[in-house]
């Protein structure tokens, strides 16, 4: 007879691995990079190859430097790559997304020993040092180079006159923000306040749900984001927990805070939709690396995502707080996953004893 | 149809279709059995006979050894010809009884039907019961007499039989539900006039309608005994989340069902007992499914304890492909043993037999940390962190995240898609902080 293998149970698999999720994570991307093409053209699209190869090319040589396996075909950097891409503005130039790539590898994942060991997303931090070291490059001339490059005006056209001026000009948060702050403090008079009605109405969220906007490659169209979503969630690829109490408390506290008749009166589905929430909610923040393991944890990831993307918004900074909110959250995952450590089946039951 | 579940769990194929349309068939008496000594939970029976005896069917050859063990008998007549170390079906080498069968199948004496069987008084049929040798033949084995004396502050008001049989592949309970149901409730019946439990339930999983149904029907007028039907979801069987789904109580962790005044019994067990009871016949034939892609005719068999699994595997006709993995038990939680040369137990539900293309990889890769093993744990533990702490030695960690609380179910390493093998490395870790209990 032959021999047999001995190992240990279970002798039954999910059909499941490591390539297969991180593939999958790649194609849910997908629509939003078909999105960026038809809004923004095709130097998004080559903005995303770029960083993807950089990526890739800087893991596999610091694998080869270090005499490690070299694991680029698992998927995991071509998705750092594609998230680095997804964050910068269509205009940025080429070298932007590379030089991000090789740091998000480098400082962010490779340092700390590759895949599973990073404490924070690799691609945000590679965005969070591109906006650092090149804030003009990372944060201006969102829409008005690219109307000089042949953008498709008939798209950004929709809507009235002066919305149509605002988005050649400036991402919607930043605009909001601006007139916020205006008509808070009282500097700014009557068109100011139909400036916001504006970005708050009907027709104006629609745009934001499609893409008609100006904003990062690939955080446009929230619709396509939430198609790639959709299928993650079906493959419990992602699971409900952070992108719900994520989006939940953001849109709770905007409609508290971010309106301009006091409170509960804020603009809520702008918010939703507008920067780069969907995108976060569902494709960042949702990374499984830096994202706590327990049910409960979850949550509390979320909700202070939440938390802190409003409050960058509405008080902080800068007009878009995702970025930075989930890479404060990352760095507290391990003090929740050790805090909310549940307790077993059958423990409560001794407790109501005592 | 209304259906009750546990939380967590997973969802694997059943790979129930090669075998649940076949019928319960009888094994021929093998040419030679090999009794095991430890069969079941507590300690191994102490052997009653020598090298050269003579023992008729049904004959003990070993007896319990203290209150937590079971006499063992032999199933077939003929000489004892080694006392010794065989291969045992969890994967080790252990103490047995070998008798070479003289092909005459005499019985010893002790059989007899008595139709007035439910009129036994509690401590006769116990007392049959215990000398029957009857285990728990779910898989756990743990002896029968153990589980239906409860301590006096213990009382009992629900039995639960337990005809869940959630494992994949296997068939041997859903045949065993189809063909007798009578003698299944009449041990259900026993067990609830042994325990004075008031209400009996039997827990059958939702893709055994037709068990679910055949029950339905005969507990139709029954005042005191229920189906419960249970949602397709692995570990649906598991003692603790059966009688979750079934009752809503939960186990303490650390505790036994009767704590919360239930017991829990298999379907075959239920029979084994009716078998003790009625007939005071030994617990010396089992149910057992053969099956697999590879068995060219996978079968349900009512095997003689102690039967050779190479001979089952040649009464189902063989494999038509190489055998690479041979499991007694199901894949989830069932061992992987060496050879085939290894005979059955009391306890093996199932030989399920692989062939190269079922094998799984079980190359480990790096913890995403996805925790989709958080959300698969039927105990609600976080098996990641576990590991981690096995990993790296820290066992004092481990014991505090509950390791001790595992009961190895499988759904996590069947979920991860790093292929970790969390199972092996909790089965690791559990011996060392056994360790640590030593030392202090």
């Amino acid at each position: 007879m032959d021999l047999v293998k001995i190992s240990s149970s279970p002798h039954f698999h999910e059909k499941v691995n490591v390539k297969k999720v991180m593939w999958s994570v790649v194609f849910a991307l997908l629509p939003a990079l078909i999105a960026a093409y038809y809004f923004f053209g095709w130097r998004s699209v080559k903005l995303t190859i770029l960083g993807v190869i950089a990526a890739v090319v800087t893991e596999a040589l610091v694998q080869l430097f270090l005499k490690k396996p070299i694991t680029v075909s698992d998927g995991s950097a071509v998705i750092t790559g594609m998230l680095l891409a997804f964050n910068l503005p269509p205009t940025a130039s080429w070298w932007i997304p590379v030089v991000g790539s090789i740091f998000a590898i480098i400082i962010g994942k490779q340092v700390f020993g590759g895949l599973g060991y990073n404490p924070v997303n690799p691609a945000l931090l590679g965005r969070a040092f591109l906006m650092a070291s090149w804030p003009t490059q990372m944060t201006t001339g969102w829409i008005s180079k690219l109307s000089n490059s042949g953008l498709k005006s008939n798209i950004i056209s929709g809507g009235s006159r002066q919305l149509q001026d605002l988005i050649t000009s400036a991402t919607p948060l930043y605009l909001a923000k601006t007139v916020r702050g205006d008509i808070v403090s009282g500097a700014a008079g009557e068109s100011a306040q139909t400036i916001f009605q504006n970005l708050s109405s009907l027709d104006y969220i629609q745009n934001l749900f499609w893409g008609n906007i100006g904003g990062c490659i690939g955080e446009v169209s929230a619709a396509a984001l939430i198609l790639g979503a959709a299928f993650l969630v079906y493959k419990h690829y992602i699971e409900w927990r952070i992108p719900v109490s994520y989006i939940g408390t953001v849109a709770i506290l905007s409609w508290i805070f971010g309106g301009i008749d006091g409170l509960f009166s804020g603009p809520v589905l702008f918010h939703i939709f507008a920067g780069g929430l969907i995108l976060g909610a569902f494709f960042m923040a949702t990374d499984m690396v830096t994202s706590p393991v327990t049910k409960k944890g979850r949550l509390i990831f979320g909700i202070g995502c939440g938390i802190l993307t409003i409050v960058i918004r509405l008080w902080g900074g800068y007009p878009e707080g995702v970025s930075y909110s989930i890479l404060i959250m990352n760095i507290t995952v391990p003090l929740i996953d050790k805090f909310t450590t549940h307790k077993p089946f059958g423990y409560q039951k001794i407790e109501n004893k005592k | 149809m209304r259906s009750k579940t546990f939380r967590g769990g997973v969802h694997p194929h059943d790979n129930k279709h090669y075998s649940n349309e076949k019928p319960i068939e009888e094994f021929p008496a093998p040419k030679r059995v090999v009794i095991h000594l430890s069969q079941h939970i507590g300690a191994p029976s102490k052997p009653i006979v020598a090298v050269g005896d003579f023992v008729k069917k049904g004959q003990k050859i070993a007896e319990a050894n203290g209150f937590v063990s079971i006499p063992m008998h032999t199933p077939i007549s003929g000489k004892v010809v080694k006392i010794g170390d065989f291969p045992h079906p969890i994967g080790t080498v252990q103490q047995a009884i070998e008798i070479e069968n003289n092909g005459k199948n005499e019985w010893t004496d002790s059989i007899k039907d008595n139709e007035k069987f439910l009129q036994l008084s509690v401590d006769e049929m116990k007392n049959q019961i215990k000398n029957a040798g009857v285990c728990g033949m779910g898989g756990a084995g743990f002896p029968t007499i153990v589980k239906l004396s409860p301590p006096k502050e213990k009382p009992i008001d629900t039995a639960i039989l337990n005809g869940v049989e959630c494992e994949p592949f296997l068939t041997a309970d859903h045949r065993l539900m189809l063909e007798k149901p009578d003698e299944i409730i009449a041990g259900l019946r026993i067990i609830m006039k042994i325990l004075n439990a008031k209400s009996g339930i039997i827990g059958i999983e939702l893709n055994k309608k037709d068990a679910i149904k055949i029950f339905k029907n005969k507990l139709k007028n029954s005042k005191n005994m229920k189906v419960v039907p249970l949602k397709l979801r692995y570990p649906q069987g598991a003692e603790k989340q059966l009688i979750f789904a079934a009752t809503r109580r939960k186990v303490p962790a650390g505790g036994l069902p009767m704590d919360i005044g239930v017991v829990v019994q298999n379907v075959g067990t239920a029979l084994a007992i009716y078998e003790a009871v009625r007939y005071n016949r030994p617990c010396i034939k089992r149910i057992t499914t053969v099956t697999g892609e590879i068995v060219k005719s996978p079968k349900n068999l009512r095997v003689p304890i102690g039967t050779m699994i190479s001979d089952m595997i040649n009464y189902c006709d063989g494999t038509n492909k190489n055998i690479a993995k041979i499991i007694s038990g199901g894949p989830m939680m069932g061992f992987a043993i060496p050879t085939s040369e290894t005979p059955i137990t009391k306890t093996t539900s199932g030989i399920v037999l692989f062939g190269e293309d079922d094998i799984i990889d079980t190359t480990e890769q790096v913890c995403l940390r996805c925790g989709r093993c958080v959300d698969a744990c039927p105990m609600n533990l976080t098996p990641t962190f576990i590991v981690e702490n096995v990993k790296n030695q820290n066992y004092e960690e481990a014991k505090k995240v509950n390791i001790l609380d595992c009961m190895e179910c499988g759904s996590c390493s069947f979920v991860c898609p790093s292929h970790i093998q969390l199972i092996q490395w909790i089965k690791l870790g559990k011996l060392e902080v056994g360790k640590l209990k030593k030392k202090e």
